[in-house]
């Protein structure tokens, strides 16, 4: 079947087997910062934003994507690479094969939560898996960032 | 020159962090070529069969299909894919398709071709035709039981390691120092109790995989998502029954190892394609395959009796451990080593006798392997529980207890292979520890008066610094055109940062800053030789290869410098930027050197030098756990874990930081969550993210984590070891929390609502 959206910014029109997920399409179309961590739905890696709205892409039909926008970290990279750096800075990047999807919706709480407590963070990305952290550096990093010079 | 700390003891960002953040494709399933031949494994529906027949005649005619491999396709020369150094302790036990499978899991073909949906299609369609056979599944019947995992006359053991596959042993031994039982007849209290610890996942996010091709030189090439590439090239060449010098391993970035890829759990399905077909192939592990098929920790069921007189003198330690090493003996009789070695050292300021028996057995489970811990986690959690028991029956405070018994700087420890603790801080480690929790306030418990209380608990931990008399850490060194250096390491960055603390090290002693160095690791064909990223090996031993190539390479800078300036090397010196005359009658830069050394040169500007160590330094921890349960349901929540960690000096105090915590969180999740079990034809039921629960940022609490710092004088500027230390305290700390809140003890981990509600139900 043949699907059209937008992968950061470009517009694609390809043609898709109806079983592929979206997960592997845009992988497929280069976009390798998208990462399988668990296939069921658990780890948050593989997460994209369609339409601004972080989704996990390995539970996604690519059928989905059409006449949607999809936005992976390739898309926004300026702005993982501002956050990017404080997580760095904390040394909490660690192995970096879970930063992609968290680091994905970092950025979408930043614009969807006003001044999140710490306990509103944790809800928040509380579907971002982490095996090398514990999660305190990435806390640590993620209150530092928003209450960066600039920042919310 | 002198050596001065500067890059050592400083947050340095990882040399790859960027890369990392802004998601470039640098790890092994992002460079595979694209035309890859897609491969998979048929696995097993039975704990013990043997494979009758096997049909794949259909399943070849599926479009697309490469190859289909079954246990008459591969060489019939057992070796082990435990990441060892060779002769491996491990016994050969493996074939790549065995004609007997003995766990549910275990291969049965191997299908390569060009879609995933071929070989989707392609697996369907193999019919096999299996005698099931009786299976052994509990780890207390395998010793001597009649059903036999490897009954087969090819199975072998290099080593003396008390083996013997016609009792289903994988390993057993003694260790012993004075009669234990005579002190412990004499002891005014004996605790005698048995704990019980499961095969835990090391749930790295990236699983196992790897690709292959053949490079001109008709080598195979095998990238692959490993700790020990160098283990590697040995283990496929045996598997292939190909000289190793046909092999060639690269490891790019890694997403997460904790030890699990320190055994080939991939590699060798997608080599032997490609060594087949020709073809580049790929193997990429689905987490279920990763839950179901892979290399967690071993489980064990560990008896401890402890005896101490009425003062609370620990006089006498006797553990005997049963240890479950599954299907295949990778690092079996190496990890059980380390439940007695690595927990009653912990206590030789005061106990006069120990004894540490241990039988490793053949079951049709998983096959275990290397984790974070490494048999360490298990005895600790034992002993550290019993001691905590001690200390409830004594009615006296765990600390004082422990800093009572508690091992200290320069003393022997005969436990621990006839070491002397030469750097140790354990005792501020529980002085700092106490202070955090505020342990005197809170010990043992306090009742929130809303149907919930709290208790504390305490744990100590110990481990080593590489495994003394076998590891070998190497690195080059070369000064390039415009003085830059390049730094090539055999050790495995699996995410770790060593690549960037080993440069510090490097940086330190060349007295340049940490840009000035180019890392590169690892392929066996570049990299100088390193055993690998294991044993907390990494900063102790390769960091100490640093220190030796830096030194030597320093002389041939000088000696070239002096060359330059017409004098003797002993007339010159070096600071980092320049090699100069002693007398000031001259001076050349690095730079100038360089770039001189790229013309008309006889005298290469590089240096390797090998790093090994008679003794093993052990990084000492002390946690503490303050958890909340609810009287209503048993469920226990983890409020508060402090942690003071000695790890000798802090080389990079960031990552320190973070490997300490990310530990914490691996053994909180071991204590509270990640649960192993069996239907009884031997499936493991938590086979996917969906049952096997590691910890999320809402379950872990608030972990706070400090250092104490000793220094050791063998190691690099101080440094012993931090990977694994880590681990260690937090299942026996949060049970003996849990005891304190309601008096349930919980000696089979993960402690559950429902363990510590059926424990307070038993009590009323």
């Amino acid at each position: 079947m043949k699907i059209r959206f937008t992968l950061n910014g470009t517009n694609r029109e390809i043609d898709i087997k109806p079983d592929m997920l979206l997960i592997d399409l845009v992988r497929q179309l280069g976009c390798y910062s998208v990462k399988r961590g668990c296939e069921t739905s658990n780890c948050g890696l593989c997460t994209v934003l369609v339409d601004g709205k972080p989704v996990l892409s390995c539970s996604t039909p690519a059928a989905r994507a059409d006449g949607k926008d999809v936005v992976t970290l390739e898309g926004i990279e300026e702005e993982a690479a501002a956050f990017g750096r404080f997580l760095a800075g904390e040394g909490a990047e660690q192995c970096g094969f879970c930063s992609p999807g968290l680091i994905m919706n970092v950025l979408a709480m930043e614009k969807e939560l006003s001044h999140p407590n710490e306990e509103e963070i944790k809800e928040y990305l509380a579907g971002n898996l982490c095996r090398c952290t514990g999660y305190m550096g990435q806390m640590r990093a993620i209150e530092k960032y928003l209450n960066r010079e600039g920042g919310q | 020159m002198e050596r001065v700390m500067k890059a050592v003891g400083s947050p340095v960002m990882k040399k790859d962090a960027m890369a990392l953040v802004t998601g470039k494709p640098v790890y092994t399933d992002d460079i595979a070529p694209k035309d890859c031949l897609i491969v998979k494994v048929l696995r097993s529906p039975h704990a013990h069969a043997l494979i009758e027949e096997i049909h794949t005649e259909a399943a070849c005619q599926v479009p697309g299909i490469a190859a289909i491999l079954t246990w008459k396709d591969v060489p019939q020369k057992r070796f082990t894919m435990a990441g060892q150094t060779y002769p491996e302790p491990s016994p050969y036990d493996r074939l790549i398709l065995d004609q007997r499978v003995r766990f549910v899991g275990d291969a049965a073909a191997i299908v390569a071709g060009e879609s995933e949906e071929a070989v989707d299609r392609a697996l369907k369609l193999i019919k096999v035709k299996y005698q099931v056979l009786p299976a052994v599944l509990d780890l207390r019947e395998a010793k001597d039981n009649e059903i036999l995992v490897h009954p087969e006359d090819t199975w072998k053991s290099f080593c003396p390691v008390g083996a013997d596959n016609k009792r289903n042993l994988c390993a057993s031994g003694v260790d012993q120092d004075g009669d234990v039982e005579k002190v412990l007849a004499d002891c005014d209290i004996i605790i005698e109790q048995t704990y019980h610890t499961k095969a835990n996942q090391q749930a790295m996010m990236e699983t196992f995989r790897a690709f292959t091709y053949m490079d001109a030189y008709g080598r195979i090439v095998v990238t692959a998502s490993t700790q020990v590439p160098f283990h590697v090239r040995r283990i496929i060449a045996h598997a292939l029954d190909i000289p190793k010098s046909k092999v060639r391993v690269i490891k790019p970035r890694i997403g997460g190892g904790f030890g699990a890829k320190q055994t080939v759990v991939a590699e060798v399905y997608p080599a032997i394609v490609t060594i087949k077909t020709g073809r580049p192939a790929k193997m990429v592990y689905s987490r279920y395959e990763s839950q179901i098929a892979s290399s967690p920790r071993h489980e064990m069921e560990l008896k401890v009796r402890l005896g101490a007189d009425r003062d609370g003198k620990i006089r006498a330690i006797d553990l005997y451990t049963l240890s479950n090493t599954g299907a295949y003996g990778e690092h079996g009789p190496t990890t059980v080593g380390l439940s007695g070695h690595k927990s009653i050292p912990l206590y030789s300021s005061s106990v006069e006798a120990f004894r540490f028996a241990y039988d490793v057995v053949y079951t049709n489970r998983m096959s275990a392997g290397a984790y974070r811990g490494y048999g360490a986690t298990q005895g600790i959690f034992a002993v550290e529980s019993a001691v905590n028991e001690l200390a409830e029956k004594l009615q006296m405070d765990p600390v004082v207890l422990r800093e009572k018994n508690m091992v200290r700087e320069g003393v022997h420890m005969p436990a621990y292979y006839g070491e002397t603790a030469d750097s140790c801080a354990l005792d501020r480690c529980m002085a700092k520890a106490k202070e955090m929790i505020r342990w005197d306030e809170k010990f043992p418990s306090r009742d929130m008066g809303n149907g919930k209380v709290r208790g504390v608990g305490v744990a100590m931990s110990m481990q080593g610094s590489a495994i003394s008399g076998v590891d070998v850490g190497s690195v080059t060194i070369k000064v390039n055109d415009d003085g830059f250096y390049s730094l090539m390491v055999g050790a495995a960055d699996m995410g770790t940062g060593c690549d960037t603390t080993l440069s510090q090290v490097a940086a330190d002693c060349l007295g340049c800053s940490v840009d000035d160095i180019i890392v590169h690791g690892v392929d066996t064909d570049v990299s100088p030789y390193d055993s690998g990223s294991y044993a907390s090996s990494t900063m102790y031993l390769t960091g100490g290869a640093v220190i030796k190539t830096c030194d030597r390479l320093i002389e041939k800078i000088i000696a070239r410098g002096a060359e330059t300036l017409g004098c003797s090397p002993e007339e010159a010196d070096f600071d980092g930027k320049r090699v100069y005359r002693l007398d000031g009658q001259g001076e050349i830069s690095l730079k100038d050197l360089g770039n001189q050394a790229m013309c008309n040169n006889r005298t290469a500007l590089e240096a390797t030098e090998s790093n090994s160590s008679p003794i093993s330094p052990p990084p000492f921890m002390v946690g503490m756990a303050e958890v909340e349960i609810d009287k209503e349901t048993g469920y226990v929540e983890l409020i508060d874990y402090v942690a003071v960690v000695d790890c000798g000096t802090p080389v990079n105090p960031n990552l320190v930081r973070v490997q300490t915590e990310g530990g914490l969180a691996q053994g909180i999740g071991m204590a509270l969550f990640e649960e192993i079990t069996y239907s009884p034809k031997g499936q493991m039921y938590e086979n996917s993210f969906m049952q096997y629960k590691i910890p999320t940022r809402l379950d872990v609490g608030k972990i706070r984590v400090e250092v104490e710092s000793s220094y050791e004088k063998t190691g690099p500027f101080g440094a012993k070891s931090i990977g694994e230390v880590v681990i260690n305290t937090p299942s026996p700390a949060i049970a003996s929390a849990v005891a304190h809140a309601v008096g349930v003890h919980i000696r089979e981990l993960p402690i559950t609502a429902e363990k510590v509600f059926f424990g307070m139900r038993e009590k009323r």
